[in-house]
């Protein structure tokens, strides 16, 4: 059975992309074969991310309309033999993602892959919803500030309510946190939450702590998922993080300043 | 449903009566003067003829009742518009026989249905709303008629309403309105006091008015008189 992962924040420019790229890279890397799809109609940048924006043939909008099928639009990335991406129309608007569409696409996409990560766009109406409606597991990104967890909170209730796990009663979708742009200086200075605070707030599973670092925007530049840097500390941090999701038991890292301390741990 | 041209069994029901609601527009005259009612009348059809146009309408008499009215004409006058009356109500009795001279139905809309008063019963007990998830921002959760309690936190902009007392085991972030029908014995408890508003029977504090003392603690809230109390548990 494929799982469905959707990636939110409600706030916007929080490391949704990003995350979404640098989990199906990892994924893909651990050897199970996944699928990245850009739910941000009219806004997308995960093809660009990823490195394939040159490549776009069709879309995902194409492919629920019928003007083209999921092999056609379907890139294959040229690093990792596992990894698929289905970008997102620039010229449609969310309108075109229906519920019964976005479900006949992915269910085709459960017959061939492992997992199905979407990249959700921000805020809380259709586009994030639809995103969200299929998950399994959520992966709330959210950064360490009020606002963002806020938001994070919100789209936490949305889930418990507006998917279809919600809606037949079946077990409720997984969650779990994801932090970045962590910057363990500003947060000693009290500029911003900790991570302690935040999971208090929050009150769901800490899947990883991704530092701010230099590292994000110049492998998003070069088109390459952060996650295949691997000499860099928000490439290890997002490889910790896919391998607690897939079960194994790591130490959270880069939870303060000084490069390679192993800092507390975060039983959750 | 059997075509016209088959022949029907005689022991087919012919027909079906039945006793249905159907809303029907109401034409209410104010006035009795048809020229002044049919001037304002054309003035409403003008801007939409197709909507009146075969649409069935109940005159409703009550407002012109024991006015000499000529029903005769006032039923021309709209048929010669399109409408088609199809009834009369709260007319006198000479509104009535006139209404059936032209053809129409008397429609007896009659009193309410005198209901019995319900026996006055004690409210049964009630275990109040028993709530396991955190509650998110954005959420609301009311337990009507009765007590609220949450084994979790309340988050920054959700909020949480009960009759009765509310309960929090976790952080209060969000706001906690007890006693919402006025019941100003209701109160609220909480293992940690950072709402953003509290209130009891509609006497309410926001965030900016309670004291640093009771935050960050457990607490109970009550109102004392007119005053809202923080009290350390
Ligand atoms: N850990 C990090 N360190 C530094 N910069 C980061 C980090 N994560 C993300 N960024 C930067 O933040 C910006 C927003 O990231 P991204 O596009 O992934 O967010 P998003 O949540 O998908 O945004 P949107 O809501 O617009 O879809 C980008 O410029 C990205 O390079
Ligand atoms: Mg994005």
């Amino acid at each position: 059975m494929a799982r469905i992962i959707v990636v939110t924040s409600g706030k916007g420019g929080v490391g949704k992309t990003t995350t979404s790229a640098a989990f199906a890279a990892g994924l893909a890397k651990a050897g199970h074969k996944t699928v990245v799809i850009d739910f941000d109609v009219g806004l997308r940048n995960l093809d660009l991310v990823m490195g394939c924006e040159r490549r776009v043939v069709y879309d995902f909008v194409n492919v629920i309309n019928g003007d083209a099928n999921l092999n056609q639009a379907l890139i294959k990335d040229k690093r990792l033999d596992n990894l698929y991406i289905l970008p997102a129309s620039q010229t449609r608007d969310k309108e075109a993602l229906t519920q019964e569409g976005v479900g006949r696409v992915l269910e085709e996409l459960a017959e061939s892959f492992e997992y199905i990560i979407c990249d959700s766009p921000a805020g809380i109406e259709r586009g994030a919803l639809m995103a969200a409606y299929y998950a399994d597991d959520a992966i709330i990104v959210a950064n360490p500030e009020v606002s963002s967890v806020r938001d994070s909170d919100r789209i936490i209730g949305i889930l418990g309510s507006k998917t279809r796990r919600a809606e037949r009663n079946e077990e409720p979708v997984a969650l779990k946190l994801l932090l970045t742009r962590y910057a363990p200086s500003r947060v000693q200075k009290g500029e911003m939450l900790s991570v302690d605070d935040i999971c208090e707030i929050l009150a769901i599973e800490l899947l990883g702590v991704i530092p701010e670092s230099k590292a994000v925007l110049a492998a998003s530049n070069a088109g390459i998922p952060v996650i295949l840097d691997t000499e860099s500390d928000a490439g290890q941090a997002y490889e910790d993080a896919v391998a607690r999701y897939l079960g194994e038991d790591r130490p959270h890292r880069f939870l303060s300043e000084k490069k390679g301390f192993f800092g507390r741990l975060f039983g959750s | 449903m059997p075509s016209i041209s088959q022949p029907i069994a005689d022991a087919t029901p012919a027909f079906e009566l039945k006793g249905r609601m159907l809303t029907l527009s109401v034409l209410r005259p104010l006035i009795t003067d048809h020229n002044q009612l049919a001037a304002q009348l054309d003035a409403r059809m003008a801007s939409m003829p197709e909507l009146f146009r075969h649409l069935p309408v109940v005159l409703d008499l009550e407002a012109v009742r024991g006015q000499p009215l000529a029903l005769a004409e006032l039923v021309d006058c709209l048929r010669q518009r399109g409408l088609i009356p199809v009834g009369v109500r709260a007319g006198d009795e000479a509104d009535e026989a006139a209404a059936v001279a032209a053809g129409l139905g008397v429609i007896q809309l009659g009193a309410e249905p005198t209901r019995r008063p319900e026996p006055a019963r004690e409210p049964p007990p009630n275990a109040g709303l028993v709530i396991t998830q955190p509650v998110r921002s954005g959420q609301q959760i009311y337990a009507r008629d009765g007590d609220l309690v949450v084994l979790a936190s309340v988050s920054p902009g959700a909020e949480v309403l009960a009759d009765g007392h509310i309960h929090v085991y976790g952080t209060l972030r969000g706001r906690a309105l007890a006693g919402v029908q006025g019941n100003s014995n209701a109160r609220i408890f909480c293992q940690n006091l950072e709402a953003e508003l509290i209130s009891i029977a509609g006497v309410y504090r926001i965030s900016e008015n309670i004291q640093e003392t009771g935050r960050g603690r457990p607490v109970q809230i009550f109102l004392d008189g007119e005053a809202l109390r923080v009290q350390s548990l």
